[in-house]
């Protein structure tokens, strides 16, 4: 070496590299450099809790204070993976809890975490700031009492639609008074009232406090007083928006919220009463993201709402806006990003509101930086995709749930082949995709062809043959997440292709058509994944190979194949393509 | 008159209203031919994880949602009830459903003089929060507003126009 840098110096160049990216990238250069970064290396994130163990991570990253860890797959959402599965985070919490006595941060996301786990989060961790759980499971009000009590020095409390049995509201009076540090709180996901005097006071001393999403059971009259407290918010989240009408609650509520001169984001909105929302008119200039996914406002009122939000960029809302309050969305906000129509009445027959393709359609035409698009509605056509796709180039996230499984052009009865391979033709930057309709194998032709930069792809109901299922894991580049239900793929596409799923993060495929067989071989060709038959129909070895599995979940992993939480419904394949199950 | 209490409307249960949880479709069902609409279409049987809404959100939902389950408490009784608004045709079943789950009786509707005849007059919660007697608007708007139904006493109800 004609000259190296001294370590520090090294350390201090690496401090500059936030990405993950960035730092592994650096950990390859050399024997050196990979040992500088890694005990330099203080937050990491973990797409998927079995990719690693937890001795793995500790042995390399000594000195972590921030983990964020992913553990059930996507489509666990639609309770798809049965009950139990997996995904723990006492393993985790308990090994980190010895080895990293200044850790700060945990982030989870659909994981199972329980009131122990929490208990040791707030007795292991000295300095212990943030928990953001998302989707999480398996933890009571009581856990939370726990992280309220002893986490001296809390910053965030984020519950994002987290399912709690809630025991009772009583936790958050567990704050002590000496706790002053709260930057966000979200308890928008529990079902019980709090102490109001004890959240007003939380409110009154925490100074620094941005976001406060309430739950339902805060009521409205109530709203006033804590937002009063805390003008300088930045995110709110509502209570319940319904009341009685009367001018002094209304006139209360529109003080309070003038004197927010900082919000920027606002959600909750529980059973909401239309005459109250003037009462936020005067923040809505200021207002980026709006969250009305939850509440019940007919299409003209969310209009006069959403026609004063000029500078919104996100919104979530119901199918109550229809395709006029879509086409006046279009005319009044032109900085949208980011749109998702929910369903109000998902599982009804026949439509209850009169929203369309057009609603999409004019949203892609008014609103020229929209990039990311959740839509559910019940009719769409060809000839609308491929006018969205040429209005909007830019999209990067495109998801579309016509409700009604695999349902056709409803002009020309046609597939929707032509009108999703127009989306993947025009919007070159497309990361993420979901696709519903009648689709037939062409589709994923086009996809394979030419969504180059898609990571993330789920389909339902759709193709008809394996070919399908090879042109997607052939064509896309940079696939990382696959997740497919009720589609005619089988071994043919999964073995021809089994090099591929090395370079992504997981498969799913559920009611389709792998063999039990097909997940042997699988096994044994690609030792560095894991192949987990997920049946509840009892062992696959006693049924023919040739079988069909229920769902076939692959992943790839550094730890050992066997994790030793497996319930009785999950099979994994050995280096020997035995069967194991613990 | 349908005598017939529909008891599946009170049956606890998880999930939403009249859905039937089944397995999912046969996965060799691609090219089938797009439903034809007619003009009652059948009660689906729902497929598990479809549409992909949340359960978090479906939860939500179902609250969120006008005119389908409602609270309804009884003056005195320790514990309310809650009932699908949607499984009724009109005022008649919903009140005789009313009758039989509570085992009371409410008499006649009249528009001068509310219920007569009866020591019980069913009044409820419209989306303002007002307190409003049962019967006095169209059927369909009624459910459409109804937030909560509470079964009084009828010398509790005077003031909603009820002759005792």
């Amino acid at each position: 070496m004609a000259y190296s840098f001294p370590e520090e110096v090294l350390e201090h160049v690496f401090s500059f590299l936030s990405l993950a990216r960035d730092r592994n990238a650096v950990s390859l250069v050399c024997k050196s450099w990979y040992e500088i970064e890694r005990w330099c290396r203080h937050r990491i994130f973990v797409g998927n809790c079995y990719a690693v163990s937890p001795e793995i991570v500790i042995r390399r990253f000594p000195e972590l204070r921030a983990v964020e860890m992913k553990g059930k797959p996507h489509f666990a959402d639609f309770n798809l993976v049965p009950e139990g599965w997996g995904a723990y985070a006492y393993p985790w919490i308990a090994a980190m809890a010895e080895a990293y006595p200044f850790l700060e941060e945990i982030k989870l996301k659909r994981m199972v975490v329980t009131d122990e786990s929490l208990e040791l989060i707030s007795k292991s961790y000295k300095n212990f700031k943030v928990l953001v759980l998302t989707s999480c499971e398996g933890f009571t009000t009581d856990g939370l009492a726990s992280i309220a009590a002893n986490c001296r020095h809390l910053r965030e409390l984020d519950l994002r639609e987290s399912e709690v049995e809630d025991l009772s509201g009583h936790w958050l009076s567990h704050f002590p008074d000496s706790c002053t540090s709260l930057v966000s709180l979200n308890m928008s996901c529990l079902g019980s009232e709090v102490s109001f005097s004890s959240l007003e006071r939380l409110v009154a001393r925490s100074p620094n406090l941005r976001t406060l999403r309430l739950n339902r059971a805060v009521p409205l009259e109530k709203l006033a007083n804590l937002v009063r407290h805390a003008p300088q918010l930045v995110e709110l989240g509502t209570g319940a928006y319904s009341s009685e009408i009367r001018s002094d609650t209304f006139s209360s509520l529109a003080d309070a919220f003038s004197a927010c001169k900082q919000l920027k984001a606002l959600s909750g909105f529980w059973d909401v009463v239309p005459s109250y929302l003037p009462a936020v008119y005067s923040v809505c200039s200021g207002i980026t993201s709006l969250n009305l996914s939850y509440a019940a406002i007919p299409s003209s009122d969310l209009v006069k709402l959403i026609s004063q939000c000029q500078n919104l960029q996100r919104l979530w809302v119901l199918d109550y806006i229809e395709d006029s309050g879509l086409e006046a969305l279009a005319a009044s906000c032109k900085d949208l990003q980011e749109l998702r129509v929910f369903p109000s009445d998902p599982f009804g027959a026949e439509p209850n509101v009169s929203l369309t393709e057009q609603g999409l359609v004019s949203v892609s035409e008014g609103c020229p930086k929209l990039e990311s698009v959740l839509y559910f509605c019940r009719q769409m056509s060809n000839a609308a995709l491929i006018a969205i796709a040429r209005n909007r180039p830019n999209f990067i996230r495109f998801r579309l749930c016509i409700i009604e499984p695999q349902a056709a052009d409803y002009l020309t009865l046609e597939p929707l082949d032509a009108g999703f391979g127009a989306i993947v033709e025009n919007c070159k930057e497309l990361r993420r995709l979901s696709m519903s309709g009648l689709l037939t194998d062409r589709v994923f032709k086009y996809i394979g062809t030419h969504a180059k930069k898609l990571e993330m792809l789920s389909i339902a109901f759709a193709g008809e043959s394996d070919l399908g299922l090879h042109h997607v894991l052939s064509g896309c580049d940079s696939l990382r997440k696959l997740e497919i239900r009720d589609c005619p793929f089988g071994d043919k596409a999964v073995l021809a292709n089994a090099a591929k799923l090395d370079t992504m993060r997981s498969l799913w495929m559920s009611s389709c058509s792998v063999s039990f067989g097909a997940c042997k071989l699988l096994a044994q060709k690609m030792p560095r994944l894991n192949v987990e038959v997920i049946d509840e129909r009892g062992p696959p070895d006693s049924r023919p190979e040739s079988c069909v599995v229920e769902r076939v979940y692959v992943y790839r992993t550094v730890a050992s194949r066997q994790r030793l939480d497996m319930p009785d419904f999950v099979w994994t394949l050995d280096e020997d393509s035995s069967m194991r199950y613990s | 008159m349908d005598s017939d209490l529909n008891l599946k409307a009170t049956e606890l249960r998880l999930g939403l209203p009249g859905t039937i949880d089944a397995i999912s479709p046969p996965k060799n069902s691609k090219r089938s031919s797009p439903d034809s609409d007619s003009a009652t279409p059948p009660p689906k049987a729902q497929i598990v994880g479809w549409p992909p809404v949340r359960s978090y959100r479906k939860n939500n939902l179902a609250e969120a949602e006008s005119g389908s389950f409602v609270k309804v408490s009884m003056d005195g009784a320790p514990y309310l009830r809650k009932i699908d608004l949607k499984v009724y045709n009109g005022y008649v079943e919903l009140l005789e459903g009313l009758e039989k789950m509570f085992k009371l009786t409410i008499g006649e509707y009249s528009e001068r003089e509310g219920y007569k005849g009866s020591e019980y007059a069913p009044a409820y919660e419209d989306k303002d929060g007002d307190l409003m007697l049962v019967g006095d608007v169209p059927w369909e708007m009624f459910k459409s507003s109804c937030k909560r139904l509470r079964i009084m006493k009828a010398s509790d109800a005077r003031g909603l126009g009820c002759a005792v």
